[in-house]
């Protein structure tokens, strides 16, 4: 069992989420976040002041998926993610100890589903 | 600094008690006055003359304040256009569309003033107006009415108001028409294309298919009767409207891949409500406002009640048909029923009883409803509604004068309608006018959105229309303490 975590573009959510119900991954947590990383700001003007904006909004995918699963979930957040441009995000993939399923008490692969 | 600021006020006030006396002393002398003057002129003929004088400059500045009053409502009604077409966007394009709904009154005021009011109340042939085409230079001796009056745009010399009067009102008219497509293209268009696409809406369509009918011509001629707009105005915008969503598209991700509709929810419900009740608001300079005069009262009061029991009626009819086709009454079609009844009265608001409102504003609340979802299958992408609102109830609203029509109820002398023993007169003349100025409208609208597309692009490119407009064509968000999801 592994855990998924991909931080992309937001403007790549509906795309990746495409991606990864192709894949047959339907399983999925997606938040909000702020970061930065390789790609500079975006400048935002207001009132003709200019901000460098140096936290980006991102969209963070939290997965969790059996082994055999690993593989299409990452190809698909690529799929969906990758422009080839400075700022396309990076996914990390964690070793997962266990997982339950609050309704049934199932454990492990199982409880994945 | 506060006892300063006291002391200052106390003087202020001293200073207002010994003017007064002084002005009341200045103007009991000046009544002394006149009455010797009359005293000694006194002659009955003068006097009759004198009072008829007074009674109509009187008449003059009544109007004038009535004309201004109502425009100022109309203008009004763009806050309400901009608070309803934003809460039923996204967050993501909130600014994009606050400021297209901004800049729209100043691309109006700039076009209307330079050629449009030239091009609409013009002296001219059946088409459009060709005396004192620009910048309203004509000559003219308003406020003289009727055969006194002599200058370059006689079509409007039925009201008694100065020419700044009739083209402020006029304007605010104008402006109208352009904010309607705002709602429609909403959510995709680039900033740039819409202001040239407003730009020449208001100085040349908007204004030709207005001089079919307010400016005297062909349809005017033809008896076509259309009171406060909802063909000059209203279906105007729509079609205009229709033209640019068919060459723009729907937004990314409205049609799922089996074809069936995915709801784009608004952001702020609130806001819909604060943009649908200033709109209800300023109707009432819209219809009672489109007498430009007092007259003796009558007319306007008439006129301010159909107004408002066909919104009332509609919204009636429009969450009852929403509640039985949707399950929930859905809040955004309680709003537009509203509005779909104050376009829908707007051509017969003058013209028909208030039983005769009622059931205008019933039909146009349940067809609000069923336009929406039918656009929505057309794949026409409508973010707001406004084709339904505007176009549908707009036609159904001009048609409505030939089923509803009373003759002289306020003083028009329409003839009678359908349903009122007048045969298909005016109805026929009704259906005329709608098509003449839909097949007119969409057509050279077509024309120039194409036009526009070739030369400057219409839609912004997918990655800022997922990201928003906001970001992407202004570099600023609406909400940047609170906002959620730029995409789902």
């Amino acid at each position: 069992m592994k855990l998924v975590i991909a931080i992309v573009q937001p403007e790549k959510l509906t795309d990746v989420k495409q991606a990864l119900s192709e894949a047959k991954v339907g399983k999925m947590t997606v938040s909000n976040v702020i970061g930065c990383g390789a790609q500079g700001g975006y400048t935002e003007t207001y009132r003709g002041a200019v901000e460098e904006v140096n936290l980006l909004d991102k969209v963070r995918f939290e997965i969790a998926v059996n082994d055999d699963f690993v593989k299409p979930a990452v190809e698909a957040i690529i799929k969906g993610a990758r422009t080839g441009k400075i700022g396309d995000g990076k996914i990390f993939v964690l070793p997962m100890e266990e997982c339950i399923r609050v309704r049934t008490g199932e454990t492990g692969g199982d409880a994945i589903g | 600094m506060k006892k300063l600021g006291s002391v200052f006020l106390i003087l202020i006030g001293f200073l207002l008690i010994a003017v007064m006396p002084a002005s009341a002393e200045e103007a009991a002398g000046q009544v002394a006055a006149t009455a010797a003057a009359a005293s000694v002129t006194q002659a009955p003929a003068v006097t009759a003359e004198a009072f008829e004088a007074l009674k109509n400059s009187m008449q003059v500045s009544i109007d004038t304040v009535w004309v201004l009053f109502a425009a100022v409502l109309v203008f009004f009604m763009n806050l309400g256009f901009g608070m309803v077409e934003s809460g039923l966007c996204r967050a993501k394009n909130t600014v994009n569309i606050l400021a297209k709904n901004f800049i729209v009154f100043a691309i109006a005021s700039a076009s209307f003033w330079i050629i449009g009011w030239g091009l609409m109340f013009g002296n001219g042939n059946l088409f459009m107006g060709l005396e004192g085409l620009f910048f309203v230079s004509g000559a003219d001796n308003s406020p003289a009415m009727g055969d006194a009056y002599a200058g370059a745009y006689a079509a409007i010399s039925w009201t008694g108001v100065p020419l700044w009067a009739k083209f402020l009102f006029q304007l605010v008219f104008a402006a109208t028409a352009a904010t309607i497509v705002s709602g429609v293209v909403a959510e995709r268009i680039k900033f740039l294309s819409f202001i040239v696409f407003s730009f020449i809406l208001v100085a040349v369509l908007y204004p030709i298919t207005g001089h079919w009918i307010w400016g005297g011509g062909f349809l005017a001629n033809l008896g076509m009767w259309d009171f406060a707009g909802s063909t000059v105005v209203h279906s105007v915008g729509g079609w205009a409207a229709l033209a640019g969503a068919l060459l723009l598209g729907a937004r990314i991700g409205k049609y799922r891949p089996d074809g069936s509709v995915r709801p784009i929810y608004g952001h702020n419900m609130s806001m819909v409500m604060l943009g649908g009740l200033v709109l209800w608001f300023g109707w009432f300079g819209f219809n009672p406002g489109s007498t430009m005069g007092v007259g003796d009262g009558s007319a306007i009061a008439h006129i301010a009640v159909t107004t408002s029991i066909a919104a009332a009626m509609a919204i009636l009819s429009s969450t009852a048909t929403s509640w039985f086709l949707q399950k929930k009454p859905d809040f955004t079609m309680i709003v537009n029923g509203a509005l779909a009844g104050l376009v829908a009265i707007t051509a017969p608001c003058a013209f028909v009883g208030v039983g005769s409102a009622a059931v205008i504003g019933l039909i146009a609340g349940v067809l609000v409803v069923f336009s929406i979802l039918f656009f929505d299958k057309l794949r026409i992408d409508d973010p707001v509604g406004a084709l339904s609102v505007h176009l549908v109830n707009g036609i159904w609203g001009t048609l409505a004068v030939g089923l509803f029509a009373v003759d002289n109820i306020t003083g028009a002398a329409t003839g009678n309608g359908l349903f009122f023993g007048g045969g298909f007169t005016l109805l026929g003349a009704q259906a005329i006018g709608v098509a003449a100025v839909g097949a007119f409208t969409f057509t050279a609208s077509l024309i120039i959105w194409y036009l526009i597309k070739l030369a400057l692009g219409m839609r912004v490119s997918r990655e800022e229309e997922l990201v928003g407009l906001d970001l992407g064509e202004h570099g600023a968000k609406a909400y940047p303490d609170f906002q959620g999801f730029l995409t789902k």
